[in-house]
């Protein structure tokens, strides 16, 4: 897999500076191309994208509050659930599909990726990864679901119904035919790492994962 | 035109008001010539006149956004949004609304005299459509030297408008706000309309529309109609929040026919006060236009034709509670403009105050618009 980006928020001048798997994500794509961001909040990765890099991008958010705050920026964003919303926008749509710290939340993950990799050229998901080694070590110590610095709340009272590691998501790829084109590991402190392909390694020390995808030819 | 005109002139109930120099056509066939169309203006125009804002009213309103109703001396039916520091921000914005054709507060209508008879039109004036108001609208605003607008916003009937005019001039206009409207009337919401209708026409007083002629109005008729046109911009929880079962100055049910319950009292007040402003006729013409709105259907059939390579911004709104222009109506033009890869954003507030929330105190629905026109205007650089 491919070296690991450069990654700069330098950009956004006196905005506040991207979240860490935000600023990855933003180096992985081209400029002057089409982008739809999933569950895109208040906006943060469009706004910055339109601006430094001249993409023309759109939003799908589910709460009020995150469409409000991205209209007011100026962004073209719809009120919607990645769950039952995706299946309104044409095939090939947008030139890159991104879907931030969400899919752990959807209710039909293997759905929601393959209507991802229907609409976009190229796909980009970013995920806690529940393999890391605090995970388990609290998991097997403990013997109680883990509630860690990314993921902060308890399974009672957590939007991730459906976490799952770095290897699982690697899986669920192979399963939808996307192609694995660039994956990287986020230590706590936003540092990247590219993934190699076992992915052992990264399963065990990445605390977030990202994946760049793209669609398996017909017939391959 | 009939003068160059000035906000400060004409102190009558129509406000300001020009005629259109060309005849007018229309959708269902012929023109109408010197139509009159009367208007209302809000803030000043800039230099360069980007900062129009086009309103466009629903079934019952009028030009009066942001002033004193001349006839009912109530409060603009849009102030909530429109003014000095409000959402579309009369500072910076120049605001216009006219009455729609077909109208009966100073835009031609069916009271307005037919030149050939010298009389009334009544029901012999020419059954109008969405799109003849639009077109009608862009006309007048050709005479007034505005060529493009930096935005379109209205709710329910305003809303078709609002589609209506990014459909046909799309190069006119920046942005289209559509509010808690549909891109085609429903069966359901014809139907109520016909049922206001057939209360109107029931009424011997509408004398086969003459009514004008004879001096008399068909009073009783259009307020059964406004009364049950009333209970579909409402909800369930917003009348049981109002109202309940509560009984209207008295203890005890009565036995009889009378008032009894608040909503009934509630609702006789509105028809009866409906009809001191509007006419019966218009009120036939009005929900007929609405009826046959259907834009998919003007564009073979698919509602994305209609939007094909606009470069128009558009934001839609629609409200939970609203069940005469639910949000899958929005959502479905939604997904239209999505498929033609539109510019597009969509919000549906959290609202229990059925399909009236759009005219009502709604913070978030504010917001928005403030949030997108503000957008729209930095995007065309309006000062």
């Amino acid at each position: 897999m491919t070296q690991t980006p450069a990654i700069s928020t330098a950009a956004t001048g006196t905005a506040t500076p991207l979240r860490p798997d935000l600023a990855l994500i933003a180096s992985l794509i081209e400029p002057g191309t089409r982008l739809l961001d999933v569950g895109c909040g208040d906006g943060q990765l469009l706004e910055f994208l339109a601006r430094t890099k001249s993409v023309d991008g759109r939003g799908l958010e589910l709460s009020q509050s995150g469409v409000n705050a991205s209209v007011k920026r100026g962004l073209a964003v719809i009120q919607g659930d990645a769950d039952t919303d995706l299946v309104d926008y044409p095939g090939n749509a947008f030139d890159y599909v991104v879907l931030s710290q969400t899919i752990q939340a959807t209710r039909h993950p293997k759905q929601v990726l393959e209507e991802m990799m229907r609409i976009g050229g190229r796909v980009i998901v970013s995920l806690p990864n529940f393999g890391h080694w605090r995970i388990r070590t609290s998991l097997a110590l403990k013997g109680r679901m883990p509630v860690t610095k990314s993921l902060d709340q308890a399974w009672s009272e957590t939007p991730n119904i459906h976490l799952c590691t770095i290897r699982d998501f690697v899986a669920l790829c192979d399963e939808v035919r996307a192609i694995v084109e660039a994956a990287y590991s986020l230590s706590p402190s936003g540092h990247a790492k590219a993934i190699r392909h076992t992915a052992y390694r990264a399963n065990f020390f990445g605390e977030q994962a990202i994946f760049l995808l793209s669609r398996k030819p017909l017939g391959d | 035109m009939t003068q160059e005109t000035d906000p400060q002139e004409q102190p009558t109930t129509s406000g300001l008001q020009l005629t259109l120099e060309a005849p007018l056509p229309l959708d269902g066939g012929g023109t109408l010539d010197n139509v009159a169309v009367a208007y209302q203006t809000y803030g000043s125009l800039n230099a360069d006149k980007s900062n129009v804002v086009l309103i466009c009213h629903a079934l019952t309103g009028d030009q009066h956004v942001a002033n004193d109703h001349p006839i009912t001396g109530r409060p603009g039916w849009w102030e909530t949004l429109v003014g000095p520091g409000k959402s579309i921000d009369t500072d910076r914005y120049f605001v216009i609304c006219q009455n729609v054709l077909g109208g009966c507060l100073g835009t031609t209508g069916p009271l307005s005299i037919n030149p050939a008879t010298g009389k009334s039109w009544g029901i012999t004036f020419p059954v109008v459509t969405v799109g003849d108001m639009v077109r009608t609208q862009a006309l007048a605003l050709d005479q007034l030297g505005i060529e493009t607008l930096l935005a379109v916003i209205g709710g329910s009937m305003g809303g078709m408008q609002v589609l209506e005019w990014a459909a046909r001039y799309p190069t006119r206009i920046c942005a289209a706000i559509p509010v808690a409207t549909s891109a085609r009337h429903s069966a359901q919401n014809i139907a109520f309309h016909e049922i206001g209708r057939q209360a109107i026409m029931a009424d011997p007083d509408w004398r086969q529309g003459a009514y004008e002629d004879a001096g008399v109005k068909p009073t009783k008729g259009l307020s059964v109609a406004r009364m049950t046109a009333h209970v579909t911009y409402l909800s369930e929880q917003a009348l049981h929040r109002k109202f309940g079962r509560n009984l209207q100055d008295r203890t005890r049910p009565t036995f009889g026919f009378d008032a009894d319950f608040q909503v009934e009292s509630y609702l006789r007040h509105q028809g009866i006060t409906f009809v001191d402003r509007f006419d019966a006729n218009s009120y036939l013409y009005i929900t007929r236009a609405m009826d046959y709105f259907d834009l998919a259907a003007d564009h073979e059939g698919r509602l994305a034709r209609a939007f094909k390579n606009s470069p128009v911004r558009f934001c839609l709104v629609s409200f939970t509670s609203d069940w005469l222009f639910p949000t899958p109506e929005s959502r479905a033009i939604v997904r239209a403009l999505n498929s033609v890869a539109a510019k597009v954003s969509f919000v549906e507030i959290t609202s229990d105050k059925g399909h009236d929330a759009f005219l009502l105190d709604e913070p978030e629905f504010f917001q928005t618009v403030k949030g997108f026109l503000d957008a729209a205007a930095e995007a065309r650089g309006v000062n």
